[in-house]
């Protein structure tokens, strides 16, 4: 039987882990919550839920914490690994969609995508529409590679992709990392269209314009200075 | 002397005084103080002697001196903020290193403790 193992990030998520994770169990052999720092209830909840919790000291933000999650999972023996938000907008059987992709074995990663054109199109408010394409475009300007959604959490790394990723950032940003990771490493790769949930919780806890800058701008750095 | 003259005077003198206190307690280094201290004589010497910019100024094909030094005090606070930056970011990693082998280390320990506990439960 192969190991799936889902990575949950969770920040202060008390309000939604439980039921994210008992979505995700569903479809996982395990599931990982990296608690990031957390200052409420998130990393117990999510305990009692069945899930494994690794808790970070202090907040070090998504991509840190996804990297925390994704390097446990490759202890544990993971032969696909899903990462999902703890904020309730990913379906868990979107999640089971991707592993199920994933095992068809020619691809190492594998991108949900709420902007796929196909047959589950998401509900996605029209600013949230804006904000992608502007991720998308900056994406391809950075990196070289066009994809529908470059700032979804719901993504699959297969055996090998687990076991070679190299996230270097911290926040928000390490989301256009793993399509920087994707072109350097040459990994084959296909988007699977998927339908996120927007309740007034997950739209609160996303990225907005400021922080979309701020992100932006990093990324520019990182890209051409250092 | 103008009193603008005898207040940067002062601050750089100030300033003179924290860089050798820091160099003192151990937290710089001989590079780094050495910089500062040419730094802030260079400071004294401009805002008493204002006219040893006007070389300078011809030299660089700048107008006035006090423009020239303003230029350069522009540039150095530049590089300074891009060194703090890039210092800044560097740190949040290390952090993340440390934070991350932490958690990862007790996770390891939960595991080995959950492991050693399970036989005991089997009939």
């Amino acid at each position: 039987m192969p190991q799936r193992i889902i990575v949950i990030p969770a920040y202060n998520e008390e309000r939604t882990i439980a039921e994210v994770v008992c979505g995700a169990t569903k479809y996982a052999e395990r599931v990982i919550v990296v608690d990031d720092g957390s200052r409420d209830q998130t990393g117990i909840l999510a305990k009692q839920a069945g899930a494994l919790v690794v808790r970070h000291a202090v907040n070090r933000g998504v991509g840190a914490a996804i990297g925390t999650g994704i390097e446990a999972a490759v202890r544990l023996d993971a032969d696909a690994v899903v990462t999902m938000d703890a904020d309730g907008q990913h379906r868990p059987e979107d999640a089971g969609r991707v592993f199920d992709r994933l095992a068809k074995g020619d691809v190492e990663f594998v991108m949900g995508s709420r902007m796929k054109k196909g047959d589950d199109p998401g509900h996605m408010p029209a600013h949230r529409v804006l904000l992608n394409t502007i991720g998308n475009l900056l994406t391809f300007l950075l990196f070289g590679v066009w994809v529908t959604d470059s700032q979804c959490g719901l993504r699959g790394l297969s055996h090998k992709a687990a076991r070679t990723i190299e996230l270097r950032t911290n926040g928000m940003e390490s989301i256009s990392e793993f399509i920087k990771e994707m072109k350097d490493k040459h990994w084959r790769h296909d988007e699977v269209a998927i339908k996120a949930i927007y309740t007034d919780y997950s739209m609160s806890k996303g990225q907005n314009l400021f922080m979309g800058i701020k992100i932006a701008l990093k990324l520019i750095f990182r890209r051409f200075i250092r | 002397m103008q009193a603008i003259q005898i207040v940067l005077t002062c601050f750089a003198m100030f300033a003179v005084s924290r860089v050798l206190i820091r160099y003192r307690r151990g937290g710089m280094r001989m590079l780094h103080l050495g910089l500062w201290l040419v730094f802030w004589a260079a400071v004294i010497v401009v805002s008493v002697h204002p006219a040893t910019t006007d070389r300078l100024a011809t030299i660089l094909g700048v107008g006035r001196g006090v423009d020239t030094a303003m230029y350069l005090s522009l540039l150095l606070i530049f590089y300074l903020l891009f060194r703090s930056f890039a210092k800044i970011e560097d740190l949040d990693r290390q952090l993340t290193r440390i934070v991350r082998a932490n958690a990862l280390r007790d996770l390891e320990e939960d595991l080995a403790a959950g492991e050693a506990q399970a036989p005991g439960k089997q009939p």
